[in-house]
């Protein structure tokens, strides 16, 4: 954690970041004291119970919250103008699909928006879909995918407005396990293609060992960070690597950390 | 092919109603005529019993309650029997009633949506708007009626108009409510991907807001359409009967003609529930486009 100085791949800086919620029982702390920086081209993943703070920071960095105290950057510029910038892709938790719209013009939606030529709509639709592997299922509607393949068009909606910067939120939160394990297979490989970078938010250990070049462990009450832990897992990896000695060491600090932020106490 | 399934199921429960209905009816018309005639009977000291009774309350000129065929007959001949553009027929009648119904919903429709926009996108006149036309609903139409025509009357304006704005005063109600509820049923996470999509607000309500409206849009409509046949008849009263099942209604009831009334309501009642259907078709349509083509839910 020593690099708090801005640089120039600094794609998400933080300086002592807070934010507090007025509720009827008095603020609540959600964040506080926030530093980190984000690199270009990292994965990281934020991890910590219920309650940590881990959606509300990502939110923040989406210009979704506005932060009390502290300073946040987004390509050097304001969560504002980085969001109008369309400088990120947001994945939510859930496939947030239209029902009335094909893959295909679900994927084109925010490029309605922004105003491309139906032809360019197209032609990135067509890439963004092949790139999450459901070429051949542009004419298809939402219920006709399963809840894999519809977070893999949201993911592709994501990347559509070709963004430096990706950020999810729980996106296989809501699948079983083996869905989830082949989704995270096809999320390694996309972020090595793309080489983008990713702000994750997980509660699951192994997912977020798995997938992170960097995993942050958030405690609660006040949303703090715990521990950063570098995860230097070869490149190249399948799902076996969760069985080896590195992964299940690494592993066994994101625990400790959250341990120590009393997350696994009683309420 | 459901369809045709769902409709082919339906055929026998629906004739059994229609069978024990028109029993109860025959049975009911025995007993409320019975009275007048056992008067009758008594006065003239005619011997009678139970068929001769059925006989004479079926066949009665101004009975308290119609039996079936008399209506059926009554139905034949003002709407078979005479020319569409005769004052006599039925046809022509529910066409008076049927013209300031449609105006009146679809002014009704263009208001509550209208009314909708406003509440859901202006603060001020979520506030403010709502318990007006809340109690726009409590003030008994057929008071209020009169004084629409009356009024509308002294500033020149006759004829359906005024009749169109009483049956859409009673049926934008639901479509405000229906359409406000709809406008608001997008979840917050997709307002929020809109936000980061930084979709203007009119993006929002096209690409968004009023798609996800239609089938609350719809279910208003079917209430509303209904409300406007009852609309257009109420309003055909204080207007002296110039034309409609109103009026008919209305000449049936200041000569005793039971059966006229009888057939006029019939009338509306079919009138009405073909309106429920074209919009209940129309709405299946739209369900079909909204889901992809998943099966339309009933």
């Amino acid at each position: 954690m020593s690099d708090n100085a801005s640089s120039s791949d600094t794609v998400v800086q933080i300086d002592q970041l807070s934010l507090d919620f007025d509720t009827v029982d008095g603020p609540v702390h959600a964040l506080s004291g926030i530093d980190l920086a984000i690199r270009e081209g990292e994965f990281v993943s934020l991890i910590g119970p219920s309650g940590c703070g881990k959606t509300t920071l990502l939110r923040v960095i989406a210009d979704l919250e506005k932060h009390s105290s502290g300073k946040i950057l987004v390509n050097g510029v304001s969560p504002d103008q980085a969001r109008q910038d369309r400088s990120y892709g947001y994945v939510f938790q859930a496939p947030a699909l239209y029902p009335w719209r094909t893959v295909t013009k679900n994927v084109v939606l925010p490029l309605e928006i922004m105003g491309l030529t139906r032809s360019q709509q197209q032609a990135r639709a067509k890439k963004y879909l092949d790139l999450v592997n459901l070429g051949g299922f542009e004419n298809k509607y939402p219920w006709q995918l399963s809840g894999g393949m519809q977070q893999r068009v949201s993911i592709a909606r994501a990347l559509s407005v070709e963004p430096q910067l990706l950020l999810m939120d729980e996106p296989f939160g809501a699948l079983d396990e083996i869905t989830r394990d082949h989704l995270n297979e096809q999320l390694l490989e996309l972020w090595r293609k793309t080489r983008k970078t990713v702000v994750f938010v997980t509660h699951s250990i192994p997912e977020a060992v798995f997938l992170s070049s960097r995993v942050v462990v958030m405690s609660p009450r006040p949303g703090r960070v715990m521990d950063v832990i570098e995860c230097n897992l070869p490149s190249e990896r399948t799902l076996d690597i969760r069985e080896t000695p590195d992964f299940l060491s690494l592993a066994h600090r994101v625990r400790q950390g959250l341990k120590a932020g009393h997350s696994y106490d009683d309420e | 092919m459901n369809d045709a399934a769902r409709s082919q199921g339906r055929i026998f429960p629906v004739s059994v109603i229609i069978v024990v209905l028109t029993i109860i009816w025959y049975a009911g018309a025995v007993y409320l005529n019975s009275g007048q005639l056992i008067d009758r009977y008594n006065k003239r000291s005619v011997q009678w019993d139970i068929t001769q009774l059925a006989a004479d309350a079926w066949s009665m000129k101004r009975p308290v309650l119609p039996a079936p065929h008399q209506v059926a007959r009554e139905l034949k001949k003002t709407v078979l029997d005479q020319k569409i553009t005769s004052k006599r027929s039925l046809i022509y009648h529910a066409g008076v009633t049927l013209s300031s119904a449609l105006l009146g919903f679809v002014l009704a429709t263009a208001l509550g949506i209208g009314l909708a926009i406003g509440i859901v996108y202006v603060a001020t006149l979520d506030r403010s708007l709502m318990p007006w036309i809340i109690a726009s609903q409590t003030v008994p139409i057929l008071a209020l009626a009169p004084m629409i025509i009356v009024v509308l009357g002294s500033v020149g304006i006759t004829g359906l108009f005024p009749k169109s704005v009483i049956s859409m005063y009673l049926c934008f109600f639901p479509v405000v409510v229906g359409m406000v509820k709809g406008l608001r049923s997008p979840e917050p996470m997709l307002l929020d991907q809109m936000h980061t999509y930084c979709a203007s607000r009119t993006q929002v309500f096209f690409k968004l807001r009023l798609p996800s409206a239609i089938p609350f849009l719809f279910a208003s409509l079917k209430v509303a359409i209904a409300l406007s046949v009852v609309g257009a008849i109420v309003a055909e009263l204080p207007t002296g009967g110039q034309g409609g099942l109103g009026a008919r209604l209305l000449t049936g009831s200041y000569y005793g003609q039971t059966t006229m009334i009888w057939a006029a309501l019939i009338t509306a009642s079919v009138v009405s529930a073909t309106l429920v259907s074209i919009v209940a078709l129309g709405e299946r349509t739209m369900l079909r486009r909204l889901d992809g083509g998943q099966v339309a839910r009933a």
